[in-house]
């Protein structure tokens, strides 16, 4: 059995098989990059943002790349992570650790919440209900002044000293702030790895590939997206805790709907459906709007210009369209 | 054949006064009908007699509009279509539908995973190398060891009507139904899809939808012939043969 996989394999070129290191190897290779990554970073709070980011285009692909749903409501799922990390600790004074997890609780219940109404749709009308759906989230949160702060945003989210077993590490100091911030990115992606190795990983894109044929070979269809999208908004609500420790406030745009759109454009630059892709994007969106932004003050002009050359040719992304060369 | 076709033999599926209504227009209307455990049974018709209308019943890509559905004597009614591979009942879709970006194995791996974990999200799937190779041995009896490494996307029309059947064969069915296998082949891809049926139905019960009545006497044990949503005529092949309804119908059609 494994002699006649390996004869397939030997008369592929030596290309082929960087990609499949890559693959075996792939939540390692996040790792050493990330740990490195601030050093090749102009400023460490970029590398920080980009990390955040990147781990919320890591769920927001799971859905989009992987099931191959496009949702337009992913901010509310990453603005809930970093609401209720914030008023978890401004409001309640819990610890560090505890605000996290009440920010990931918070994305993968506002998943289950967003899910359930909208997973049975299909297509355009899947996007529009999230979107709708997120909006509604949007207002809640800013409507609820007394938790939320409003239109203010939630300030006050000092954490200043992080400890652990009785270490106390200064969390204010840039570097020790973003190598705190990725021992967690790191750990989503080891996690996310192993989803999509899992045998529900196999499922998730069965689902994605063919509806009709999964639910004949037996699958419920229904409940494999609801699964799916709740898993992505933990990722999501993660990215949303870190994002609120790490900007010490969590303001109102974070739940406006151009978060959700940004994320999509992340994800479609990197690399839809590609381990890699959403970390890629995020690295690459948002060190371009840093150097073009120095430039002028029309920014989004020239981002959006690039985004648009880079849809247009090349449509699988950055990593995707490395991945395809390399297979030709 | 028809010797064996006994009034003992056990009744697999069962269908009791079926018929299915879309809006205004009837497309099966009182259809009663059993279906014998280890038997070929082939349902026949010209265009629109309702045919691929009666096997969505009998799969449950969706429930009759009236009447009931019984396999092995219990009542399936309306259940979930992802239910039916669960309870032994496993089809191929008329138009090729198959995981198109996975390789041929992976398509038949997923179809065999489907009975063993659906909702894991933690052990690696490696792990679970039994299913590989059953896969592979369900490849090899479809005759497609050689593309197992292949996309399915890529594979030529015949190969991928294999692949459908592999795939319905994945959660060991007890009872198999084929709509128009060999739609689209080659005669000489018609031929292999045939043998592959009589030798498949060896070990399971095999239910076949079929516009090509010549293409199904020999193998089937019985026929039933639909017109208009409505069972024409039931028999052994010679009773269906020269069953006059069935001839009328028939008559001054071209049989492919």
């Amino acid at each position: 059995m494994t002699d006649a996989t390996e004869s397939i394999k030997e008369p592929r070129t030596a290309t082929v098989s960087w990609y499949e290191f890559a693959t075996r190897h792939r939540a390692s290779i996040v790792a050493a990059v990330i740990l490195v990554f601030p050093l090749v970073m102009p400023f460490t709070a970029l590398a920080v943002n980009i990390l955040i980011y990147g781990l919320y285009a890591l769920g927001f692909n799971l859905v989009f790349g992987y099931l191959g749903l496009l949702s337009f409501g992913h901010a509310a799922l990453f603005g809930t992570g970093a609401y209720l990390c914030g008023i978890a600790i401004v409001h309640f004074g819990w610890p560090w650790y505890a605000a996290i997890a009440a920010g990931v609780a918070g994305g993968l219940l506002m998943a289950l919440l967003i899910g359930v109404l909208a997973i049975r749709t299909r297509g355009i009308y899947f996007a529009m209900v999230t979107m709708a759906l997120s909006q509604c989230v949007y207002y809640l949160f800013y409507q609820a002044v007394d938790l939320t702060g409003g239109e203010n945003g939630l300030r006050g989210i000092n954490v200043r000293t992080i400890d652990l077993f009785g270490l106390r590490i200064d969390f204010i100091n840039p570097m020790i702030r973003y190598y705190v911030i990725a021992a967690f990115v790191i750990a989503a992606f080891f996690v996310m790895s192993r989803i999509l190795a899992s045998p529900f990983g196999a499922v998730i894109e069965a689902v994605r590939e063919n509806e009709t044929r999964a639910r004949a070979s037996g699958y419920d269809v229904t409940k494999t997206r609801l699964l799916t999208f709740v898993l992505s908004g933990g990722f999501c609500g993660l990215a949303g805790a870190l994002q609120a420790l790490h900007l010490s406030i969590v303001p109102i745009e974070i739940l406006h709907y151009e978060t959700s759109g940004l994320v999509v454009m992340i994800a479609l630059l990197g690399g839809m459906g590609t381990f890699f892709g959403p970390m890629i994007g995020a690295a690459v969106f948002l060190v371009l709007e840093n150097v073009v932004s120095v430039w002028t003050v029309h920014w989004q002009l020239i981002v959006g210009a690039i985004f648009i050359a880079c849809v247009l040719f090349f449509p699988a992304g950055i990593w995707g369209t490395l991945i395809a060369r390399s297979r030709r | 054949m028809s010797a064996a076709e006994g009034q003992s033999k056990e009744i697999i599926l069962r269908t009791r006064g079926v018929g299915k209504t879309f809006g205004k227009f009837v497309a099966l209307n009182n259809i009663s009908a059993e279906f014998s455990r280890g038997a070929i049974t082939s349902i026949i018709g010209p265009n629109g007699a309702g045919k691929s209308t009666y096997f969505n019943l009998l799969c449950g890509a969706f429930p009759p509009t009236k009447g009931s559905v019984e396999f092995e004597g219990k009542d399936v009614t309306g259940l979930p279509q992802h239910r039916f591979a669960h309870m032994g009942i496993a089809k191929s879709f008329q138009i090729t539908s198959v995981f198109p970006q996975l390789t041929t194995r992976e398509n038949i791996r997923v179809g065999l995973q489907a009975l063993v974990s659906r909702y894991d999200i933690w052990r690696p799937r490696a792990r679970l190398t039994e299913l590989v190779e059953r896969a592979d041995e369900l490849l090899a009896l479809v005759g497609l060891w050689e593309s197992r490494e292949r996309a399915a996307k890529t594979l030529a029309h015949g190969e991928q009507r294999a692949l459908e059947i592999g795939m319905a064969l994945a959660s060991q069915p007890r009872l198999l139904l084929l709509d128009e296998p060999t739609a689209g082949m080659s005669p000489e891809e018609t031929r292999t899809m045939m043998d592959l049926i009589v030798k498949l139905a060896k070990e399971r019960t095999v239910i076949l939808v079929e516009h090509k009545m010549k293409l199904v006497l020999g193998i089937s044990d019985r026929i039933l012939v639909l017109h208009h949503g409505e069972l024409l005529a039931e028999g052994t092949p010679q009773e269906v043969r020269q069953n006059e309804a069935v001839k009328r119908v028939y008559l001054g059609q071209r049989e492919h």
